[in-house]
């Protein structure tokens, strides 16, 4: 006789012993990093009132997931932590001294495509920052995620570094607005190159070499240099733009920080409240994106404390399966 | 920590580049664009049956085309080669799309009966046409967004059998050159969108590998047709 099923929802799973055992090592490992920078570990509840969570951005990170409560209420699962700490830090912290340092190991929720092997819940690993400005906030939180990140083994690991702000700016430098702008923001957080060149092409008043400027500053990344590269293309939101990720990539240096960096010009994110840096984390072991974060100046005061703030969050699953991709790379090379 | 910095995203790590290549009718354009950008294309030529053809600078990997968009999105591919009519129907499959290659050319249609007023029928009279595609979700799109009501079908093979045996009131389909339609007695009533084979990157690939994407996109770029 084979076994009975229960089922569980697509997108969920059940963790078994040997599996549990390395997610706690690598939990165990992120934690010790956060804690030896000064983070201090908090949890918030699983399920907060909709409106609440909703201040944080009603469009991106809205939840896939909301209920009512006994009383009629509306509840929602959390899509990511930097919402309810930005909640928690409002309500909890708010005569306190700035800066604050505050980490957490917490399961979020998403909605998911069937039959994509998508989580619908999910394990982050993250730190944030909160009233430290860039760009040395910035450095720090960058620091303390390549110290995560040789915590976990992941040697070959990479920080791709871009500005949230740059494309914003200087699409709204060649008079590319309204529901154009956003179409054509959309083409670059996809990379649709194709896309976006017929986008942008199509803007009237956008000449041929606006339009190829965008696209190539988008394809810009690598080291140092892309930032020369970037400001011959002139434009004030690109000088604004690599001045920011220049101060940034200098305090990296001077923490001895900048060694996995990659300056990215075309990086976009779609969470909606980013300003200033972003950062998304890659190793070659895996053809998926391993975490991200960066600055979010704004979003404290959308919940009425105006405090600069920047952090990041690891996909704990996702590093967990490029952990054990780099170790078996290991064991063919030797 | 041994991350060189200067043309880190230049390093070569993890062998030759590995391309997805759609076989089928994109295979042949795929090969001579690739011959015509400097990449050896002669194993994957001959009457080898293997899948897999490794080369010092890129090992091709031949596939369905229908397959690409999967096996760059998890990275098993870092690059790739397919229409853009699978990009549209797999249209939420994470790949950068970086290049028009021009080749393949065809268009994506409404067709239906010669002479046959059923479409047009069966919308007003039932409120809703039946369209039998390999395409659902591009169908759907576009019937939405021009304000038809439709019911889809999905099908696997010829997909003009449909409205000859009375499945469908009118299919939607690729075309090339027309002449299945004008062999089964079908004409395109409404053009949906023009597809041709485009260059598709793996995310992770794009950024750790840029040298190599940039480098084989530039050549690609110069061979593709306008």
């Amino acid at each position: 006789m084979g076994p009975v099923i229960h089922p569980i929802p697509p997108g969920s799973r059940d963790i078994l012993p040997d599996e549990m055992l390395e997610l706690r090592r690598l939990n165990a490992a992120l934690i010790e990093v956060f804690e030896g920078y000064g983070y201090g570990e908090v949890a918030t509840p699983t399920i907060e009132y909709d409106e609440v969570l909703a201040r944080g951005d009603g469009r991106t990170s809205e939840s896939a997931y909301r209920l009512l409560d006994e009383r009629g209420d509306l509840l929602a699962l959390r899509s990511d932590m930097t919402v309810p700490i930005a909640r928690l830090v409002a309500s909890r912290y708010a005569t306190s001294e700035p800066p604050l340092r505050l980490c957490y190991l917490a399961n979020a929720f998403r909605a998911v495509r069937p039959q994509r092997g998508q989580r619908r819940e999910f394990s982050q690993a993250g730190v944030e920052l909160i009233g430290a400005e860039a760009p040395q906030g910035t450095a720090e939180v960058v620091e303390v995620l390549q110290a995560a990140l040789d915590a976990a083994g992941l040697e070959r690991a990479v920080i791709g570094l871009g500005d949230a702000d740059l494309f914003r700016q200087l699409l709204g430098e060649i008079g590319v607005a309204g529901e154009a702008l956003d179409s054509v923001l959309e083409r670059l957080a996809t990379h649709d190159m194709v896309g976006l060149e017929a986008e942008l092409s199509a803007v009237e008043g956008v000449s041929e070499e606006q339009c190829a400027t965008c696209v190539a500053l988008s394809q810009l990344r690598g080291g140092r240099e892309v930032l020369e590269e970037a400001r011959a293309m002139g434009g004030a939101a690109v000088e604004r733009a690599t001045a920011r990720i220049g101060n940034t990539f200098e305090a990296l240096e001077a923490r001895g920080a900048a060694g996995r960096i990659q300056i990215d010009l075309g990086l976009l994110r779609d969470l909606g409240y980013y300003s200033g840096a972003i950062l998304e984390v890659y190793d070659p072991a895996v053809g998926y994106v391993l975490g991200g974060g960066g600055r979010y100046d704004g979003l404290l005061k959308r919940f009425g404390v105006d405090l600069p703030a920047a952090g990041f969050a690891l996909y704990v699953e996702r590093v967990h399966v490029a952990q054990m991709g780099e170790e078996s790379r290991g064991g063919e090379e030797s | 920590m041994s991350v060189e910095v200067a043309g880190m995203g230049r390093a070569k790590s993890g062998g030759p580049l590995k391309l997805a290549v759609p076989r089928g009718a994109l295979f042949e354009g795929t090969l001579d664009a690739l011959d015509a950008a400097g990449i050896d294309t002669s194993q994957a030529r001959g009457e080898s049956r293997a899948l897999i053809f490794e080369g010092e600078e890129i090992t091709l990997v031949t596939m369905r085309p229908s397959d690409v968009p999967t096996y760059v999105e998890a990275g098993a591919a870092d690059v790739g080669i397919t229409g853009k009519d699978v990009l549209l129907e797999q249209s939420d499959r994470m790949v950068y799309e970086l290049l028009d290659l021009g080749y393949g050319r065809c268009r994506m249609v409404l067709a239906g009966r010669k002479g046959d007023k059923r479409l047009g029928e069966s919308e007003r009279r039932l409120g809703t046409m039946r369209i039998a595609t390999k395409y659902p979700r591009v169908a759907q799109r576009h019937f939405e967004a021009t304000g038809h009501q439709v019911e889809v079908i999905e099908v696997k093979g010829s997909v003009e059998l449909a409205p000859l045996v009375g499945l469908a009131d009118g299919i939607v389909d690729l075309v090339a050159t027309g002449r299945t339609l004008e062999e089964n007695d079908l004409e395109v009533r409404e053009e949906i969108v023009e597809c041709t084979a485009r260059f598709v990157a793996n995310r992770v690939a794009h950024k750790l590998r840029a040298g190599e994407v940039d480098d084989l996109t530039a050549r690609l770029r110069e061979v593709a047709v306008g």
